[in-house]
Formats: structure tokens, C-alpha cells, sequence
């Protein structure tokens, strides 16, 4: 049975805040394979394509007929937790900070047996579901779930550790005047966001939803023009220590390519509001994030970027803005190993054309507002960095997997 | 005028017996640009971005880069800007001759009509009971709309309502009899733009535009601090950048006017 953790107090300014520690981080490149089944939410171990046996950890050669074909695949996530034990004085900085910290061998249904972290309503003997997790190194590791809801369960001290759950964090969401942003803030609230810090760029200009914004309560509308660097240093001036989630809802789509716009002010455009937008929050936010990763409760957690899932490959009928994507997913592989050692997650949600006024003309299947909303809450509290949100996301994202080269001739067509 | 009497002016200026006041708003990356329907290419907002201040990228120096558009802030249309002028010699900021940049200014003060009707618009019977009193707008004079405007905080000074902007301007009948029976140098605002919020439903849409720039006269927007000017008398130096083939640009426009004693 789990206590809820309570709002945290302000903290007491004659204390060092504790600096970021992480985990062990060394890995192998086959084990890269739990990392990208972790960053998507799902639970994949390798499985033999000769003999249909599960293997773990990551192998070159199956354990049972030593063929070389092993091909990580989805598995069941029943287990069973044979024993425990609690770690009191760990020799690693990182658990010996959190310690005690449980940790139990698990054996799956599916045949291997492992050593996983243990959520606190796991009980040894009894069933357990498994998920693999990134942690604060944002590495792999197997997590053992009690196999059915328990009380306060998301409140559990390991589990917390795993994700970047909005509960009791102070969260800026970057442009309120979208209606994704609006569905964000109260999205975040809903989930116990303590404060939403929503910003509005060109105060002066009225924009629809704006008194329904303005009413609700604990969400405090700031100016925030992210294609000016000196409006978000300012901004940063004044709260960039108490951000423990930022969400980027910088919208600005435009249709077209290359050859049918005349000049690069469309373009130019396109890259101020996506991709320098982008660097000015980083270089104002970016820093003080990192350093209070291991705040408490309410630390630094992490970091969520909308992207166009074609930002993957490119859809020449939004050529540019595809192309401006692209480069704000390559940022965000950038800011994602320098936000690293803070332990800050950067959450990366692809969608495809959403239903809003600039996707008019794009027949459905179109991702509401809401459903991106949902999922970039769903993700914090699963602890996810790489999410696909709706049918033409998770269609482009499997025909990427398959053939890249027929996708690019399929969406140019 | 020989030496002398500019060496008087100079020491006018310096003794205050000729007080200069500036007409100028700052320009800063916070203040209204013209809206445009998004579909449409949208003026660049002013950016200011920090090169070094006395730091690792510039030890000694403070330093910006600077974008905006060529119509942000406190700005000047030279008769480029408009279809109407597009064939006109000397029609860009570069080429236009440098002794229109100093000019005198009638200011017609229509602040009590502006406070009561935000789309006021200045007609010529304004401006006839406006000459009855301080005589007939001489030739090459600036025409200054004075509604306080520029008092007002950006949501209201901007007034976007989902038809558009509400601000006071010219009608088009003042637009053309300025330009045709009162050979003005050119008409200045407060507001955003020379002309209304709701010009685009006049005929002809942006009647300020269309006939003075049809005409090679020029445009001052933005404008703050009107209300320091006598309704004749002041001299406006308006000089803007000089940018190659552009269609005006920011400036800093000053009023010089009589002061006291």
C-alpha cells in the first residue's frame, strides 16, 4: 500500500538543491533494442526465428539452438516475482541516494528470467506485469508492475523515478492561443499539474478560448513570443527555476513546397516559430532544467515536443513545414543527450495532420486536438520518449520500418 | 537663409527657444505590427538578438542584430508601397529627394471624436471647420491626425475584433482632396496605419494609400506625442533609412516646435 506523496513544500533556500546522479548507463548495441521498446511504451525481448524461444538479456546467438537470428519482437508481459531483496547501502551514488530500493528476479511466462526493479505493491511469489522503462540515464531497464491497480499506485517512489508523471509539477505550455495548447493545459491540470504557466505571443491580439483560459484555475497566462530570444529569456528570468515540465505547443503550419511559393518569408517563418523557437527555449530553459533533475518531487522531468510525423519523411504538399519538423526532430535528438545527465526525458509526440483550420483541405483521418493532448499526458506518465499519435502516424512510422524508399515515393505521388 | 540665421536656429534648438519632440515609439519586439489575413506574407516583427554584451562573445562590446519589417514601429510609406505609386520616379526611401524629409505640419486634433467612435473617420467638413479656425492648409504641409491613439494600451491601441480592426482614419474624399486641392507632403497617424481598421470596405479600399501614394506623397504611422503640437507652426524632420529600393522603414521622427520665451 503506497502513501500519496504530497504537494512539496517551497524549498528552503539555505539548502544546496541536490544535483542530478544517474544510474549506470553502459550498454551493449543489441541492448539498444529494450531501449527503443522502452521509448515507445511496449515490451519487447528478442525471439529466435528458428526455434521460437525468448531470450534475455540481449544475445548474439539464441541460447537454445545457437542460430543468429533473433529479432526483437513484442512478448508477454506475465510474470512471476520469485524473490525480493532490498538494497540499503548501494556502492552506486545514484541508488545509494534512494536507497533503500527494491529489486527482485522475475520469471516471465514466456521463458527468461530477469532482475528487475520493483514497484512496492509487487509481492514476492505473487503475479507481476512487465514493462521495460527508461530511467534516469535514459536506459533500459525491466520494471515489475503489480498485476492489478492498486491504490495511489502511480505515487510509488520507484515507479516515479521512471517517468515524468505531472502531478504536483509546474509545466509551461508555450502557446495557449492553439487550440492543442488549450487541450494541453487542461489535459495537465486534469492529471494534478500544480501550475500550468501557459504562454500567449502577441498579447495585444484576441484569439478564441482565450476567457475560458484565462478563468481556470491554477494556470497563469504569461508573454511568451518564442521567435523572440529576449521574450524567452525573459520569461526564464522569471520562472525558468520552477519549469519541471515544458511542453512545446509552437503551431504554425503552412502548406506548399518549393517551387509554387515565391520568396522565403513563408519559410523563414516556418523556421522562426519551429526551429528558433525551439533553440530559445532550449538556451533559456534548457540549463536550469538540467540542473534540477533531482529536485524532489517536483524536479525537472521533461521535456515534450509536438511533431509532425512528417518530420520522418517528408509530404511535399507541406513540403517546407515537413522540412522544418525534420529539423526540430534532429534538435531534439541534440537536446535530448544534453538534458541526459540531468535525468530530463525529451518526449517527442509525432502526429499527423491534426483536425485544426491549416489541415483543412486534408481529408480524415485527422488527430484531434484532445487525443494529442491525451497522449503527451499518457506518455509523462508512462515515462515514453517516442510516441505516435493517431492512424497516419503509426501508418507512416510502420511503413518507415518496412521500406523508406516507398514511403518517400508513395507521399511525393 | 544665410549662416547666420542657421547658426540662430542651432542656438534656438540648444536654448529650448525651439523644443524638439519626439514623435517616435521605441521600437521593441512587443509592438503592434498591421495584421494581415495569414495567408497572406505577414510583416517580420522586430527581433533583437544580443551579439555580445561584454561577455565571452565580445568582451569589451554590447551589440545586437536586428530584423524587422520595413513597416514596424513608428514608420514611414514612401509611394513604392502601394500599386498606386509603383511607376512614380523617386518613389522608394532611397530616392526620394532629402528635402521632403523636413517639412511643416498642420495637426487636426480629433481626440474627442476618436474617444467616442472608434472608427472616426476625418472628412473634409472636418477639416474646413478645422481651416476656419487656424486658415487653409498651405501647400507641402504634413497633415497630422491627432486622436490619442497612441495613450492607449496595445490591446486597444491594436482593437482587433473579428471583423478586423477598429481604428480612426481618413475617408477617401479627405484622402483625394489632400492630395489634389491641398497638395500635401503627407498624411500621419497615430494608429497602426495611414488609414482606418475598416479602410479595406471604403472605395477605394485604403483610401490614404491608394491617393497618396498615387499622388508621390508619403505616409507616417505610429506616431505619439501629437498632442505637444500646435495645430500649425511645428516642422517634422522625417528622415528614414536609407534602404535600397524600399518601401519605407522605421525612423525616428522628430517635431520641432516654438517653445517658450
Amino acid at each position: 500500500m503506497i502513501e500519496p506523496i504530497v504537494k512539496p513544500r517551497r524549498k528552503n533556500p539555505l539548502k544546496r538543491t541536490r544535483l542530478p546522479t544517474s544510474p549506470p548507463r553502459a550498454r551493449s548495441r543489441a541492448s539498444h533494442g529494450f531501449t527503443r521498446a522502452a521509448a515507445e511504451g511496449r515490451f519487447m525481448l528478442q525471439r529466435c526465428g528458428a526455434c521460437g524461444t525468448f531470450c534475455y538479456p540481449a544475445r548474439d546467438a539464441c541460447p537454445t539452438c545457437l542460430s543468429a537470428d533473433l529479432v526483437f519482437a513484442d512478448a508477454p508481459r506475465r510474470s512471476k516475482l520469485l524473490c525480493e531483496t532490498t538494497l540499503h547501502v548501494p556502492a552506486d551514488v545514484y541508488f545509494r541516494e534512494r536507497a533503500p530500493w527494491r529489486v527482485g528476479l522475475v520469471a516471465m511466462e514466456c521463458g527468461p528470467r530477469l532482475v528487475a526493479h520493483l514497484h512496492a505493491d509487487c509481492e514476492e511469489g505473487g503475479p507481476v506485469v512487465m514493462s521495460f522503462q527508461l530511467d534516469k540515464s535514459g536506459q533500459a531497464v525491466a520494471f515489475a508492475h503489480p498485476e492489478r491497480e492498486t491504490p495511489n499506485m502511480t505515487d510509488d517512489r520507484q515507479w516515479r523515478e521512471m517517468t515524468a508523471d505531472p502531478k504536483f509539477r509546474r509545466v509551461l505550455v508555450t502557446n495557449g492561443r492553439s487550440i492543442v495548447g488549450q487541450e494541453t493545459v487542461t489535459a495537465l491540470k486534469a492529471a494534478g499539474a500544480s501550475i500550468v504557466f501557459v504562454g500567449v505571443a502577441e498579447p495585444w491580439k484576441p484569439f478564441q478560448g482565450e476567457d475560458t483560459l484565462r478563468a481556470m484555475e491554477g494556470v497563469e497566462i504569461v508573454p511568451l513570443d518564442i521567435g523572440d530570444e529576449k521574450s524567452v529569456a525573459d520569461l526564464a528570468a522569471d520562472i525558468g527555476g520552477k519549469v519541471d515540465i515544458l511542453v512545446n505547443t509552437t503551431e504554425h503550419v503552412r502548406a506548399g513546397g518549393l517551387l509554387d511559393r515565391q520568396g522565403t518569408s513563408i519559410v523563414r517563418d516556418e523556421i522562426d516559430q519551429a526551429y528558433l523557437g525551439f533553440v530559445h527555449l532550449a538556451q533559456a530553459f534548457g540549463p536550469a532544467m538540467r540542473m534540477r533533475g533531482s529536485d524532489g518531487v517536483n524536479s525537472a522531468a521533461a521535456w515534450v515536443n509536438i511533431l509532425s510525423v512528417y518530420a520522418l519523411a517528408n509530404w511535399p504538399v507541406f513540403g517546407a513545414y515537413s522540412a522544418s519538423q525534420a529539423a526540430c526532430l534532429s534538435l531534439s535528438h541534440s537536446l535530448r543527450a544534453e538534458l541526459r545527465p540531468g535525468g530530463v526525458k525529451v518526449v517527442n509526440v509525432f502526429t499527423g495532420p491534426l483536425d485544426i483550420e491549416w489541415f483543412q483541405t486534408v481529408p480524415p483521418p485527422k488527430v484531434a486536438p484532445r487525443a494529442v493532448a491525451a497522449a503527451i499526458v499518457s506518455a509523462l506518465k508512462r515515462g515514453l520518449e517516442d510516441v505516435f499519435v493517431g492512424d497516419v502516424a503509426e501508418d507512416i512510422r510502420q511503413r518507415l520500418i518496412a521500406n523508406p524508399k516507398a514511403v518517400e515515393r508513395e507521399l511525393g505521388a | 537663409m544665410d549662416s547666420n540665421g542657421l547658426m540662430q536656429f542651432a542656438g534656438a534648438v540648444a536654448s529650448g527657444a525651439v523644443r524638439v519632440v519626439d514623435l517616435t515609439f521605441t521600437l521593441s519586439p512587443d509592438f503592434p505590427v498591421i495584421v494581415l489575413p495569414p495567408e497572406f506574407g505577414q510583416a517580420a516583427p522586430v527581433r533583437i538578438q544580443q551579439i555580445s554584451r561584454y561577455d565571452a562573445s565580445g568582451p569589451a562590446w554590447y551589440w545586437n542584430n536586428l530584423t524587422f519589417g520595413e513597416h514596424t514601429g513608428t514608420h514611414f510609406d514612401a509611394p513604392i508601397h502601394w500599386f498606386t505609386g509603383k511607376d512614380l520616379p523617386n518613389n522608394a526611401v532611397d530616392t526620394l529627394p532629402v528635402r521632403d524629409m523636413i517639412a511643416p505640419a498642420c495637426v487636426i486634433d480629433c481626440s474627442a471624436q476618436a474617444a467616442q467612435d472608434a472608427d472616426f473617420l476625418l472628412t473634409i467638413p472636418v477639416i474646413e471647420a478645422w481651416e476656419k479656425n487656424h486658415g487653409r492648409i498651405p501647400e507641402r504641409h504634413w497633415v497630422l491626425l491627432r486622436t490619442d491613439w497612441s495613450k492607449k494600451g496595445w490591446r486597444d491601441y491594436a482593437n482587433l475584433k473579428d471583423d478586423g480592426a477598429h481604428t480612426p482614419g481618413p475617408d477617401a474624399a479627405v484622402m483625394r482632396w489632400l492630395v489634389e486641392e491641398r497638395s500635401v507632403i503627407g498624411f500621419g497617424t497615430e494608429t497602426i496605419g495611414t488609414d482606418a481598421g475598416q479602410a479595406g470596405h471604403l472605395d477605394p479600399p485604403y483610401p490614404a494609400h491608394h491617393f497618396l501614394h498615387g499622388g508621390g506623397r508619403y505616409g507616417l504611422q505610429c506616431l505619439c506625442n501629437l498632442d505637444q503640437l500646435p495645430p500649425t507652426g511645428a516642422v517634422i524632420f522625417a528622415a528614414p533609412l536609407k534602404i535600397q529600393n524600399g518601401s519605407g522603414s522605421p525612423l525616428r521622427v522628430l517635431a520641432l516646435v516654438p517653445g517658450q520665451g
